[in-house]
């Protein structure tokens, strides 16, 4: 009887690990952390390593753990290229109005600029720019294409 | 060319109304639409809204890399004439009350500023002297001041500009997103949409600031609120479960009524007796991305008579004009 529990447990775990496994794997494909885009698909690089943007939840400005692990990179290049201006762009998706967008897209980008800014890269070098859901990277109508919009894309100026 | 026209009562047997015009003959179709103008204030008591114009974004390209252009046609889609190249982004462009002067967000020099466009002269200029992004304009009923968002760090705000001595002065005062003002017919108040509570809602405060009172209470978001002509109502945009609806709730909330759900569309605007709204909708695409088209559509306050409004290209950001004659 015991036994027989024990084997049930081990069963039902092995079970979970499966269903679990399987999450992880059509995240993957997906290309999504929630609904946070988490691929490499639309991203160029600012140098070698250095992805050029940041992705973000549906009406979020909220910058994730990812976004930030970018942000930190583009600050150290930027601190070893101290000529170098950018311009960070903020983007929605086309899932809002199109005033309210603009204002998410500048709130965006602010955010991108503010973290850089804690790590040391002075206001003068950076200019923001939104352009709400006007300049998508995407043209799908679905979650996926939707969370490659919703980006803090950054620009060198000069 | 010589027009005339008589309303015939057939019951009473007694002509109601008798009209001519001496006109041009290319002004025929403009004197179709007074006629009908006044035959619909004859049986209705209402001002009709056949003899006015449309201003609108005529769209075209790739979703990716849309070119926009300022145009304007007559309500029936005649007479369509494009007012700018497309060489730089243009956005939201709004009529003042005599509907000779426009207020739009253009992106000249990749600098996002509200401009004012004189349509008979083509004059353009930027309204004041804002350090960012200024955008979602709209004129006072009055027509002297503009009234729109100027973002900031991360924080929009609501501010208005005198147009006459230029003095700007800042209506909201809050750290989260206010935008797409409207004022009341008298001027008094003012609606806007605000993300404040956590999502994006509308407000209504005085024509100065105070008093700010949030009046959508149902499921969903609610963004692009439009006072009424008539000043009973407002129109806006809803976003509830991954559809869109357009809708009008009295000015205190109560009484909320949609009109019309689809995949994506928004920014209603007023005929001018207050009896029809036009607004775009956008396609959803395929697998491929492919398919994208936005086009200009009117409702009657009713929720019947939904009708395509014909543009040449695809249109989006439709604002109607006053009635040209009175």
């Amino acid at each position: 009887m015991k036994l027989n529990k024990i084997l049930k447990k081990a069963f039902l775990v092995t079970v979970a690990c499966l269903v679990l496994s399987a999450c992880a794997t059509s995240k993957k494909t997906g290309q999504m952390q929630g609904d946070v885009y988490s691929g490499t698909d639309t991203v160029e690089y600012l140098a070698s390593g250095v992805p050029d943007r940041v992705f973000f939840a549906t009406n979020e400005t909220v910058l994730t753990t990812a976004a930030r692990e970018t942000l930190r990179k583009q600050a150290a290049w930027l601190r070893k290229n101290s000529k170098i201006t950018i311009v960070l762009e903020g983007h929605a998706d086309e899932r809002g109005t199109r005033e309210y967008n603009l204002a998410l897209g500048e709130r965006r980008a602010n955010a991108a600029k503010d973290y850089l800014m804690t790590y040391g890269i002075s206001s003068d070098r950076i200019s923001v720019l939104s352009y709400g859901k006007e300049r998508p990277v995407d043209s799908g109508s679905n979650p996926l294409a939707w969370s490659k919009n919703r980006r803090s894309v950054t620009v060198k100026a000069n | 060319l010589r027009v005339e026209f008589r309303l015939w009562d057939v019951l009473a047997g007694k002509e109601m109304m008798a009209l001519a015009f001496t006109t041009v003959p290319n002004n025929w179709r403009r004197v179709g639409h007074i006629i009908t103008d006044k035959v619909y204030e004859r049986l209705t008591g209402e001002k009709g809204y056949f003899d006015t114009r449309i201003i609108y974004v005529a769209e075209e390209g790739p979703k990716t890399k849309r070119i926009k252009k300022l145009a304007i046609m007559d309500q029936d889609g005649a007479n369509n004439k494009f007012l700018t190249l497309g060489n730089e982004l243009v956005l939201t462009p709004r009529f003042n009350p005599t509907s000779q002067m426009v207020t739009y967000l253009s992106y000249f020099r990749n600098l996002p500023r509200v401009y004012l466009l004189d349509i008979e002269t083509g004059m353009q200029e930027v309204v004041g002297d804002f350090p960012g992004m200024t955008f979602a304009p709209r004129f006072s009923p009055d027509g002297k001041k503009i009234i729109m968002s100027f973002a900031k760090d991360g924080n929009s705000d609501i501010y208005t500009m005198d147009l006459e001595n230029r003095i700007v002065e800042k209506i909201t005062n809050h750290p989260s997103i206010d935008t797409s003002p409207s004022y009341s017919p008298d001027g008094k108040y003012i609606c806007f949409n605000s993300d404040r509570s956590g999502y994006q809602q509308i407000y209504i405060m005085n024509s100065d600031g105070s008093n700010v009172k949030r009046i959508s209470f149902g499921r969903g978001l609610y963004g692009t609120p439009v006072w009424s002509p008539r000043g009973d109502l407002i129109a806006f945009t809803k976003l509830h479960k991954g559809k869109f609806y357009i809708g009008v709730m009295r000015t205190d909330g109560s009484g909320e009524r949609l009109l019309t759900e689809n995949f994506y569309q928004e920014a209603p605007s007023w005929s001018p007796n207050g009896r029809v709204l036009i607004f775009y909708r956008e396609t959803k695409t395929d697998n491929e991305g492919k398919g994208f088209s936005a086009k200009l559509w009117s409702i009657d306050l009713t929720g019947y008579n939904e009708r395509l409004v014909e543009t040449p290209t695809d249109a989006s950001d439709p604002s109607w004009s006053s009635l040209l004659t009175n």
